[in-house]
């Protein structure tokens, strides 16, 4: 429970030095945006349509809750300091600009405010809650499991909490321990009612958190908080938004599908670039939305390659990964040529000491890119 | 109160071990001294500002709080060379909380608390290497070096640690007063949590059951005004965290006064063991940001932060009284504190020696061994191990 352990990454040289990979050289492709409606438009933001400017991935988020407050009269920021800026600095300049009435403090209470946030979006609102760390948002859990993800179904879609997004940084940062560096995106994927949206960069971060606030469905939302000041790239100024559920390929190949998201997919580029060098080619694939989840963008790929590896940060064992591994075995296999690789967190808790043993390294990650090509 | 444990090495004497440097009165010469503050009840009778104490006891207050401030100002400068990592939370200006709790109970009473842990396991009879060790994650450390700073543990202590997330160790420390109770020994548990923690829910639902089943279950609200960088005022309704409790009776303490903190826990262990739960409220105050990214000077004046140490700190507050009883010059109290400050770089010295805990450590200690059940990593065969 702490202020912003980015502030640390940036103050620790070798964090930047090690890792400077990890941000910047992610894949920076114009996909498919959605432009909002130009007639809807009204502030200075549009004005400036077409400027790109270079921005950091905490800074992008901060733009697209700015457009979300400004486009909305009806969304609302709150979380525990956020009023302040938020310990990443994701909310700065919120409250001074949409007052104290849309963007607030809450107490320390996650489980108060998920439900919160659930019964203020059941009256129509855009809820934007955030947890601090997404290690601290199992208090929470019972209110988005049960609360949020059934209200539509169970209410015979008389009422709904569409309009609740939660935003929760998740990930290792070379060395937040044990409660700050967990990776929960499976047990929310558990839960059919609520989407959850994984950005690999600034850029995708502010489409797809525009699209989780304007999605009709309740979203957790995960930031890769390795990279809120690591990734930089140039985000339009503009309001946009990336369709969710949509899964893209960031880099084509024809060898083995890599199949990924938020912060890991750096690390599985630097990967695919080693391995070219060795006369493999990859495919990596950013997943984006985890659920509902982009089946036919993998499997079309798979069809292609006819091998197929998946990575994240969280223990393996019920990972996201294994229900991406059975469904592509499922609708692949008399294509695959080899077994589906997992290259993921070890079944160990997120440790502190050993965090570059249990984290899926390069290196892991080409050598099961090797051992699968050459099964 | 404590019992000494004299060992070879002086690097590993525990915190309590006693100075013999008295002057006119024989170290056990009752002297009596007036808290800071009246205490205020909540649904109850406050204790007398009368509290009785011997030499020897202000000379170790004085020592072991003094101890505590220096190695969390060591810490500090650790983490600032990276030697430790992870996240850090310091505890000066809170040491007389640690201190006074712990000559008012025995090691069969139990302490749980959150991630601000460092002094309350010195407290219990931790020693600085295994302190420093853990800190920096070596294999000496109190958790064998898999914890860090948030993790700190002593079993034989009764010290329950260490705890991640804010709250979720008060109802651990109802479990503990249930076994407590159940077994009949008239001990109790002393659950610590923070004013940040005072609002989340499992602290009611904690407080019910302790309450319906009469649990010697004593909920300590270290109250240093800031849940992060968040003010008390900003997050609670109710600032008062000792009526909180609505129908568990409640006590405010000067948490900067080791006498009242003492008072304080002696008379609710007593009222605990007959009568079930009570809170009490420390007012105290962290010197340090709430960790170590944060400068804990964006949210509070540096004029308030100097006002304290100028009017209420707890060292200072125990120097005056020694000096005020004769009991030791200022000479002498500055000696103790340079003696203090070369243990505290001895011990530094002997942690930093302590090896990183064997990489199989990273598979231990998930499961029990011999159920079958194996970790492994995600290269299996280059990771795999299987538990010794």
């Amino acid at each position: 429970m702490a202020f912003g352990s980015l502030r640390r990454i940036e103050r620790f040289g070798w964090a930047s030095s090690k890792l400077e990979q990890r941000g910047r050289s992610i894949v920076r492709r114009l996909s498919t945006f959605t432009e909002v409606d130009e007639s809807k438009k009204n502030s200075s933001h549009q004005e400036t349509g077409k400027s790109n400017k270079s921005v950091n991935l905490f800074s992008a988020i901060n733009q697209a809750l700015h457009i979300a407050l400004e486009t909305d009269p009806r969304s609302y920021v709150f979380g525990e300091d956020v009023g302040f800026g938020g310990v990443f600095r994701c909310t700065s300049g919120l409250s001074d600009r949409f007052g104290k009435r849309r963007v607030f403090n809450t107490p320390l209470c996650e489980q108060g405010i998920v439900g919160f946030a659930i019964g203020l979006a059941a009256m129509g609102n855009r809820a934007i809650a955030e947890i601090q760390f997404a290690d601290y948002i199992f208090p929470a859990f019972d209110q988005i499991v049960n609360e949020a993800a059934k209200f539509r179904y169970r209410s015979g879609n008389q009422f709904n909490c569409g309009g609740l997004t939660i935003r929760a940084p998740y990930g290792a940062v070379g060395h937040g321990g044990h409660y700050h560096s967990q990776s929960p995106e499976a047990f929310f994927c558990h839960v059919p009612g609520i989407k959850v949206v994984i950005p690999r960069s600034p850029q995708q971060a502010k489409g797809l958190l525009l699209s989780s606030i304007r999605d009709p469905n309740p979203v957790v939302f995960f930031e890769p908080k390795w990279l809120y000041r690591l990734a930089v790239e140039e985000v339009p100024d503009k309001d946009y938004m990336l369709p969710l559920s949509e899964a893209e390929v960031i880099r084509e190949g024809s060898d083995i599908t890599l199949v990924g998201w938020g912060a890991q997919l750096s690390i599985m580029e630097q990967a695919c670039f080693d391995a070219e060098k060795d006369g493999i080619s990859c495919e990596l694939i950013d997943l984006k939305t985890l659920i509902p989840w982009d089946k036919e963008t993998v499997e079309a790929s798979v069809n292609k390659t006819g091998r197929l590896l998946v990575s994240h940060e969280a223990p393996i064992t019920g990972g996201f990964g294994a229900e991406i591994a059975a469904s592509i075995v499922e609708r692949c296999f008399l294509r695959l040529e080899a077994p589906v690789a997992r290259v993921c967190g070890l079944d160990t808790p997120f440790p502190l000491v050993f965090e570059p043993h249990y984290m899926p390294t390069k290196n892991k990650i080409l050598d099961a890119i090797k051992s699968t090509v050459k099964y | 109160m404590a019992q000494l444990t004299h060992r070879t090495s002086s690097l590993l004497k525990p915190l309590s071990f006693a100075l013999s440097s008295t002057r006119h009165l024989s170290s056990t010469t009752p002297i009596t001294v007036e808290t800071s503050l009246p205490f205020t009840g909540h649904n109850i009778e406050p204790p007398s500002r009368s509290v009785e104490t011997t030499p020897q006891e202000l000379i170790k207050f004085f020592r072991d709080m003094a101890l505590m401030r220096r190695m969390e100002i060591a810490s500090d400068s650790l983490y600032k060379a990276k030697l430790i990592r992870g996240f850090c939370h310091l505890y000066d200006g809170q040491e007389a909380v640690a201190v006074g709790m712990e000559s008012a109970i025995t090691r069969k009473d139990c302490i749980i608390t959150a991630y601000r842990d460092h002094c309350l396991f010195l407290g219990r009879g931790g020693t600085l290497v295994e302190a420093f060790a853990e800190l920096m994650g070596r294999k000496e450390g109190c958790s064998k070096g898999k914890g860090g700073s948030m993790h700190f543990y002593k079993k034989e202590g009764g010290f329950y640690g260490g705890h991640g997330i804010v709250g979720a160790q008060v109802p651990l420390g109802c479990g503990l007063a249930f076994a407590q109770k159940y077994s009949k020994d008239e001990n109790v548990t002393f659950a610590m949590y923070g004013d940040g923690a005072a609002n989340q829910g499992q602290l009611f639902e904690a407080l019910n059951m302790a309450a319906l089943w009469d649990l010697p279950a004593i909920l300590v609200c270290e109250n240093n005004h800031y849940g992060m960088g968040t003010a008390e005022w900003r997050a609670a309704k109710s600032p008062a965290y000792y009526k909180r409790g609505d129908y568990v009776p409640g006590l405010k303490v000067d948490g900067m006064d080791a006498f009242a903190v003492k008072q304080a826990c002696k008379f609710a262990k007593e009222h605990a063991l007959k009568n079930g739960p009570i809170i009490l409220e420390m007012d105290t105050y962290r010197y340090h940001g709430h960790s170590m990214s944060d400068p804990g000077s964006t949210y509070r004046t540096r004029d308030e932060i100097s006002g304290v140490r100028q009017e209420r700190d707890p060292v200072e507050r125990i120097r005056k009284l020694v000096l005020a009883h004769d009991l030791a010059t200022e000479k002498e109290l500055k000696d103790t504190e340079k003696e203090i400050r070369k243990e505290v770089d001895d011990a530094i010295a002997k942690a930093k020696e302590s090896p990183l805990p064997d990489p199989s450590e990273l598979f231990t200690n998930i499961y029990v061994k011999g159920y079958g059940v194996e970790s492994y990593g995600a290269d299996r065969k280059e990771l795999r191990a299987v538990l010794p």
